[in-house]
């Protein structure tokens, strides 16, 4: 009777992760050994050619710059991000609100439509330029839409407040007092950011990079709205798989690919992140 | 016990997702008389506004119409089974593909008797040689909007595409196909080749000129156009047309190295509970007023004779939207290129990633 009660309120998530997340992904995986047919039907005979195309230079190369560009938005907002869920934490509770709040708000509008609104910004006689233009910043306009400069735009743009938010959370729980005796004990505020404040909050920076990094990776939309399709990323060459080329097989096995590589990041990052959370007491004495 | 159940509930699910389901095909009475809904699926913008309410109120038929802007996105949507559409509207190739992967059904000449509308020049086309599975619905070709305030000189000629005086100024259509044409119809070569040497050629070409391109799009482009911020595109002739109410300056040519013919034909799916009123509705639009209010609405041109007579004067005088018989020769359709479209893949690939 025991364990049937332990199961059955196991069951829903078990089932829901079942269906919705582990039925899809091994589906794909199956597929990544198939083969493609003349008209892009799937031919089901075993096949490892898939994986082995995907080290070929052109396709290793878009993922390598994929995951360069994922690593500037993901720093980026690293960088802009600590500050602002920093100051928000030091407001008072109504203003904290606000804040916060107005940091979700671009969520209720379209993802694409936020995008679109980008290419207005940007563009040659857009908003940007006719700004810096008639303040007499600029002589000549930007050329900023559709270079990669754009793509990481907006990739900063929209993944920031996955960054803030899990920071803001660290900081917010953050004893005050831990800082101010740190101080007293002669720290500069450098250090006692360095030593105190970045070690304490490290759970909140890792899962805020997480957060960012992967759909930073498998980004398609931005880089060929604001891109201007002249580079691919990785996302776009498994949408292009999926779609164009009907090479269901190839975009499969580009999909593991791509979840692999992140997979391991992540085991890296999270070991990385718990060890020296560990040892920072130990480093000290 | 109860685990192994989950495991085996799961692994059904799997086998079953994984096969498609694909559901038994009893004939469904749809098949033999006119049923009370039409599921319609074309794409956006492509019908004129009094097309359906005119339809349903004279078959008293209720038709739900849905949209999708590329042939891919039609395709996948099928291809995952039971995608409950009457009426599909796909181009050329597709129609091709969607016939080698046997998910459409004949058409029955019988029930659609204003086929004799279509024009002897659409019919039989390479891509369905016997009118087995399609009807043309409309059609267009692909060639240059210029902005004829910011250029000057000969702007019949894919090779401006090359002019360095342009350098960011200019786009190209975003997909394999098309957008390799530019530099195969240079070259001289067939836009349906199959050679890897010819590919390779074109595909250096399309690097050499890639510098000069502001950006590859096949839908943003008509507002960069309107905006100035992009002067040459290569693009679609309705599309450009319509650029070109909003903005006199841009015009659009067919450059004489030839470009492509497309043509999006009305298709009963495979698996349509309502085939006999998508008979209708195809013959319903098939007539002359109907279809003469389509391509008066859209820009797109008509492959219906019979229409002519009613079909705005300034688009059927327009040398880009109705090619002389002289400019048509030069044109031609495109087709689905089999095991080849791994390689328009792979070159297309290669000219993104530099």
């Amino acid at each position: 009777m025991t364990t049937y009660r332990k199961y059955s309120t196991l069951a829903p998530p078990a089932l829901w992760l079942g269906v919705f997340f582990v039925v899809p992904l091994l589906v794909i995986f199956v597929y990544s050994f198939f083969q493609r047919g003349d008209y892009g039907e799937i031919i089901y005979a075993f096949t490892l050619d898939n994986y082995l195309r995907a080290m070929d230079p052109l396709y290793a190369g878009t993922l390598i710059a994929s995951v360069r560009i994922a690593l500037i938005a993901t720093v980026l907002c690293l960088i802009l991000g600590y500050p602002l869920a920093w100051y928000i934490a030091r407001q008072t509770p109504s203003l904290k609100k606000i804040l916060l709040a107005l940091l979700i708000i671009p969520f209720w509008t379209n993802f694409l439509v936020r995008t679109y609104a980008w290419i207005f910004i940007l563009r040659t006689e857009g908003l940007l330029n006719n700004t810096l233009l008639s303040l007499g910043i600029i002589d000549a306009p930007l050329e900023i839409l559709f270079t990669q400069t754009a793509v990481i735009i907006g990739l900063v743009y929209t993944y920031l407040p996955f960054m803030v938010l899990p920071i803001y959370v660290s900081i917010e729980k953050l004893d005050r007092a831990l800082f101010d005796a740190s101080r007293d004990l002669g720290a500069t505020a450098w250090q006692s950011f360095r030593r105190v404040m970045l070690p304490l909050t490290r759970p909140g920076i890792i899962s805020g990079s997480i957060l960012v990094f992967v759909p930073c990776l498998g980004a398609y939309i931005t880089p060929d709205l604001l891109g201007g399709a002249k580079s691919l990323m990785v996302g776009n060459l498994i949408q292009i798989q999926f779609l164009a080329a009907r090479d269901w097989p190839f975009g499969a096995a580009l999909s593991f690919i791509v979840m692999a590589i992140v997979l391991v990041l992540l085991l890296v990052y999270a070991r990385w992140g718990t060890i020296n959370v560990q040892s920072e007491p130990g480093d000290s004495t | 016990m109860k685990i192994t159940r989950l495991y085996f509930a799961l692994f059904s699910i799997a086998v079953i997702t994984a096969t498609g389901c694909s559901g038994g095909s009893s004939t469904p009475a749809g098949d033999q008389e006119i049923t009370p809904n039409l599921n319609f699926y074309n794409w956006s913008y492509y019908i004129a506004d009094q097309t359906i309410p005119e339809f349903q109120q004279e078959f008293d038929v209720r038709v739900r119409y849905d949209n999708y802007s590329s042939n891919n996105e039609l395709l996948a949507k099928l291809q995952a089974g039971a995608s409950g559409y009457d009426l599909i509207v796909p181009s050329d190739y597709m129609v091709q593909i969607m016939t080698q992967l046997n998910l459409l059904q004949p058409l029955r000449p019988e029930n659609i008797p204003n086929l004799v509308n279509i024009d002897p020049r659409f019919r039989n086309l390479p891509f369905d040689p016997e009118n087995t599975y399609s009807i043309p619905y409309q059609w267009g070709t692909t060639g240059l909007a210029i902005n004829t305030r910011y250029v000057t000189g000969e702007t019949d000629t894919w090779e401006i595409l090359w002019d360095a005086r342009y350098r960011g100024r200019i786009s190209v259509l975003d997909d394999m196909r098309s957008g390799l044409v530019p530099a195969l119809k240079r070259l001289g070569y067939s836009v349906n080749t199959r050679d890897e040497n010819e590919l390779r050629q074109a595909r250096d070409l399309m690097i050499e000129q890639k510098p000069l391109v502001r950006t590859y799009s096949s839908e943003t482009y008509m507002d960069l156009l309107k905006s100035g911020d992009i002067w040459i595109a290569q693009g679609w002739s309705g599309d450009i047309y319509q650029v070109s109410k909003e903005n006199p300056d841009i015009v659009f040519v067919i450059p004489r190295e030839g470009s492509y013919v497309w043509v999006d034909n009305l298709v009963i799916p495979n698996g349509a509970r309502n085939r006999t009123t998508a008979e209708a509705f195809i013959n319903f639009v098939l007539r002359a007023d109907q279809s003469a209010a389509i391509t008066n609405y859209t820009g797109y041109s008509s492959p219906n004779r019979a229409a002519f007579p009613l079909i705005r004067r300034e688009l059927l005088e327009d040398p880009g939207m109705y090619p002389t018989d002289e400019v048509m020769q030069r044109l031609e359709f495109m087709v689905d290129v089999g095991t080849a479209t791994s390689l328009y893949n792979r070159m297309w690939s290669e000219i993104k990633a530099r």
